[in-house]
């Protein structure tokens, strides 16, 4: 890129962080409208039983009590892409967080009062919560239609090459079996929805959806109004990070309470609330087996998974897809199989969480691939440089591969740490990677992968861009401003973004797959070009010079290779508004990616470029207590380009430390269906104190498809960490934690194991 | 009748970013609510509700307390300072400085917790070292940031 930026590659602060320091911000649950009711929903108290009474009558008589309502009064609502989840249940409950009956009242003490005078009478049913006995003959039956309890939709298998050939061809060939737990979200902010209908029947619900048109439809086919009668408005959000792709109960209920009572219905979760009945990460058992020759070459890898979908299938039954892409393209594999079964089992269904599968995938394969390097007596990470991917690569399942700094983020992570000298030394320390491969450029996993952006100039020079992208505190609306001041030539202060209100916005599916600077930049580009050439038009015949002579930059227009002469571009703007046959700047911007949907084989290109990225941790281990310390990670990150980076070393951070949490301290402790940590005192989040030196390495391979070269990096940061801290561990001591979290008493059983044999 | 009696409204007057304010709160009310709710300063986040994220905190007599744990009444005769009240004279603060600065924010939702508790750390100790600013937000819980550049932010704002 020999052209100078002005905006893109610069620092800028988030447009919207004066708003957040002073407090000045409205999230959603500081919103009230008059009338405002607020909604409480009854949960079910047993895992798998029959409902064999709700009585009402009580909490509908309590005053300050608007509506109560059941199954019974409802229209059967199923929802989730299966449609396999009743709104509120009738006939029987699958788990813990089951929704029987829900209020809406004057306030949320009269709401939580009325929930306690339901009574509901049960018949307890015996229930599965393991996905292994779930699918088992003679296993308790969770819905009739799946009475194997396998959602046969999301039953898949995958290969290419001949696994079995290419394990014939190895000279070396592990196998293992590895574990992974529940984990959840844990936004900061609790779910939320308000919804309120006019006179006229026009619904409006404000939400923290990640994917609002895809909400608006859910909406729309859940509860029967017409989409033309719905809006629906993001409010600023306290984190989501996946959680908020999918329409879950709680949305619809109070769409139904609001419709009830003709007034405003509010819902916020609690935190206990948060971890029951908010999605999860999805559990995987995973056996996988992977071959190499002598010299270091990967020849085959073969990973059978069984997923535990819990009682309902979200978008968590569907990350097999995801995960299948690291599975058959993280190195160079020749040879790969890929079967996965997703079992219903009586725990909390499981959602999209970043990363969408990925973390479980590239900790199966990252650890594995650890595991055969000391098979084969070779330095971890000179066996993944030997098998690294390349730039021009396209993998067995069609992922073609573009730009690619992967050898480059192992080399300098690995530098970063000191690895050839800290690698395999004597003491309790150690060092460890892990690498990954992402979508960087949208996932077409939807008909269209496409975002709409309008940019509007007005005569002082303010430019307003729609776009339909969310922004969900990540801070896309600060890079989309950037990517448009940049395109434009105006300063980045001019700019306004509105995003996120589908009555105004113009289309996009929605805020997943680490997309939105990638997809929502190159429509937000496209719709400033289109501007400045109005701009550039109006300017040519009001001072009667050829278009193609003029450029426009930090808001001067001025003849190409003569920027001292210039005039100011609002001027132009209005020379263009102020005269008969005058108009107004706004242009639109479509961008839809140059890629193509799987086949029934899986293959195919759903992503226009790929992010690649390797953490390098260092641990010491306390062999008395078993406790892991990480001292430092090493980040390195091929982002394309950093429009901002700021904002890609805060993603790199929270990703980190996600990761971190993952590898070391959480998991949400669920027996027999029932929740048994849902707080933060017992499920253990990273504190300040827990958090290593983060070394965050931005690596640009400046992606020819991507807006000012910049590939999606959002989600990876939180992939490799928790593999990597595992092969440190083992690099440390010489244990194998098999599963996560390495908790200290895991370490010191393995250590006491080891010392065993 | 009895129930109604033990809920009559107590009169409660403190210093509240600066000037004082009186008014009727419910005995058993908790700061959060009250702040929230009554006085209609949203700044201060709640989500726990068990002390347990430190997203509520505000200063009570200069002390960070976790406001979704404390009576209202307990705020009776003392100073209260929220988000709201960090910036003064249209000047923000220079804790709110650094952290636009150094990309402190993400979804915000922790933001003024941990502002409350880094403005009660520079108070009493106006250049910590990174442990000691740390350890002042240890009870502050963050999903977005990892805290890197919350702590690159009150370093930076204890250096000016």
């Amino acid at each position: 890129m020999s052209e100078e930026l002005f905006y893109v590659g610069r620092r800028v602060p988030k447009l919207d962080a004066p708003a957040k320091v002073t407090g000045q911000v409205v999230y959603g649950h500081d919103m009230k409208l008059p009338r405002m009711l607020h909604g409480k929903i009854l949960r079910s108290k047993h895992a798998h039983a029959r409902i064999l009474n709700i009585d009402t009558s009580r909490a509908k008589a309590l005053p300050g009590v608007k509506a109560v309502i059941t199954a019974e009064d409802t229209p059967e609502i199923r929802i989730g892409w299966a449609r396999d989840h009743p709104v509120l249940k009738s006939g029987k409950v699958r788990s813990i967080r089951d929704e029987i009956a829900a209020v809406a009242a004057v306030d949320e003490y009269t709401a939580q009062e009325a929930l306690e005078l339901i009574k509901v009478e049960y018949e307890e049913l015996p229930g599965v919560f393991d996905p292994e006995e779930a699918i088992k003959p003679g296993a308790p039956i969770i819905h009739e239609e799946a009475p194997n309890n396998i959602q046969e939709k999301m039953r898949q298998s995958y290969f290419h090459g001949d696994v079995h050939q290419g394990f014939v061809e190895s000279d070396v060939v592990i196998e293992d079996r590895l574990r992974l737990p529940f984990v959840t979200h844990c936004c900061m902010g609790t779910c939320f929805c308000l919804a309120s209908f006019s006179p006229s029947g026009d619904l409006t619900v404000w939400s923290s959806t990640q994917m609002p048109f895809l909400y608006q439809r859910d909406l729309s086919m859940a509860l029967g109004i017409p989409a033309t009668k719905i809006r629906v408005i993001k409010v600023t959000m306290g984190g989501a990070f996946g959680s908020k792709l999918d329409m879950y109960p709680f949305e619809p209920i109070c769409i139904l309470l609001a419709q009830k009572t003709g007034c405003p219905v509010r819902i916020t979760f609690t935190r206990e609330e948060e971890f029951i009945a908010s999605p999860t990460r999805q559990p995987v058992i995973c056996d996988i087996k992977s071959g190499a020759k002598k010299d270091g070459t990967l020849m085959a890898r073969q990973v059978s998974m069984i997923l535990d979908n819990g009682a309902y299938s979200s978008w968590g039954a569907t990350t097999p897809l995801v995960m299948m892409q690291s599975i058959s393209s993280l190195y160079r594999v020749p040879n790969v199989k890929y079967d996965v079964v997703v079992a219903y089992t009586n725990n909390l269904y499981s959602g999209a969480m970043r990363g969408y599968g990925n973390p479980q995938a590239t900790f199966v394969i990252e650890c594995h691939m650890d595991m055969l390097a000391h098979e084969l007596g070779m330095d971890p990470m000179q066996f993944r440089l030997k098998n690294a991917n390349q730039p021009g690569d396209v993998t067995g399942q069609g992922v073609k591969i573009t730009t690619c700094g992967l050898t480059e983020c192992i080399e300098r992570a690995a530098d970063s740490v000191a690895w050839v000298e800290k690698r395999a030394k004597p003491g309790n320390r150690g060092v460890g990677m892990a690498a990954m491969i992402h979508v960087g450029g949208g996932a077409r996993i939807y008909p269209s992968d496409g975002c709409g952006s309008t940019v509007k100039v007005d005569d002082y020079g303010k430019v307003t861009l729609v776009t339909g992208s969310t922004d969900m505190g990540q801070g896309s609306e600060t890079v989309l401003a950037q990517i448009v001041a940049e395109e434009l030539g105006v300063p980045v202060e001019n700019v306004t973004v509105i995003n996120t209100d589908t009555d105004i916005t113009p289309w996009d599916v929605g805020a997943h797959a680490s997309r939105t600077t990638f997809i929502a930049g190159n429509s937000a580009r496209l719709a400033a070009a289109d501007a400045k050439g109005q701009i550039l038009e109006a300017a040519a015949q009001n001072i009667g010079e050829d278009v193609e002579d003029l450029d426009m930059k930090d808001g001067k227009i001025f003849r190409k290779g003569e920027p001292e002469e210039w005039i100011p571009f609002a001027k132009m703007v209005r020379s263009k508004h102020f005269r008969p046959d005058g108009d107004v700047i706004l242009a639109k911007g479509w961008y839809e990616p140059p890629t193509e949907r799987q086949d029934k084989e899986f293959r195919g290109n759903i992503s226009a470029t790929y992010g690649f990225a390797a953490q390098a941790v260092e641990v010491e281990v306390d062999t008395e207590t078993g406790e892991v310390t990480v001292l430092k990670i090493a980040a390195a990150h091929d982002v394309g380009r950093a429009i901002n980076p700021m904002a890609v070393e805060g993603q790199i951070h929270g990703g980190v430390s996600m990761g971190l949490g993952y590898g070391l301290y959480e998991e949400l402790v669920v027996q027999e269906g029932e929740v048994l940590n849902p707080n933060f005192a017992d499920y253990a989040l990273p504190t300040a104190l827990d958090m290593p030196p983060i070394e965050s390495i931005i690596i640009e391979t400046d992606d020819p498809a991507g807006p000012f070269g910049a590939k999606g990096m959002a989600e990876p940061a939180c992939i490799p960490t928790a593999p990597a801290i595992v092969n440190a561990v083992y690099d440390a001591v010489g244990v194998r934690i098999r599963d996560l979290p390495i908790t200290p008493e895991k370490v010191l059983n393995a250590l006491k194991e080891k010392e065993a044999r | 009748m009895e129930l109604e009696g033990a809920r009559a409204m107590v009169s409660l007057t403190m210093t509240l970013n600066n000037e004082e304010v009186t008014i009727e709160v419910g005995p058993d009310a908790l700061l959060v609510d009250v702040l929230r709710d009554q006085l209609e300063l949203t700044g201060t986040k709640e989500a726990c509700g068990e002390g347990e994220c430190g997203a509520c905190t505000v200063l009570l007599d200069g002390e960070p307390v976790t406001s979704c744990l404390v009576p209202a009444l307990k705020a009776q005769g003392r100073e209260v300072m929220t988000v709201e009240g960090l910036a003064s004279g249209g000047e923000l603060h220079p804790l709110q400085k650094a952290f636009i600065e150094h990309g402190a924010v993400q979804c915000g939702y922790c933001t003024p917790g941990m502002l409350m508790s880094a403005k009660a750390l520079l108070d009493k100790n106006p250049h910590p070292t990174e442990g000691e600013i740390r350890q002042a937000i240890s009870g502050n819980l963050c999903r977005c940031t990892g805290y890197v550049k919350i702590v690159e932010a009150i370093e930076a704002a204890s250096e000016d």
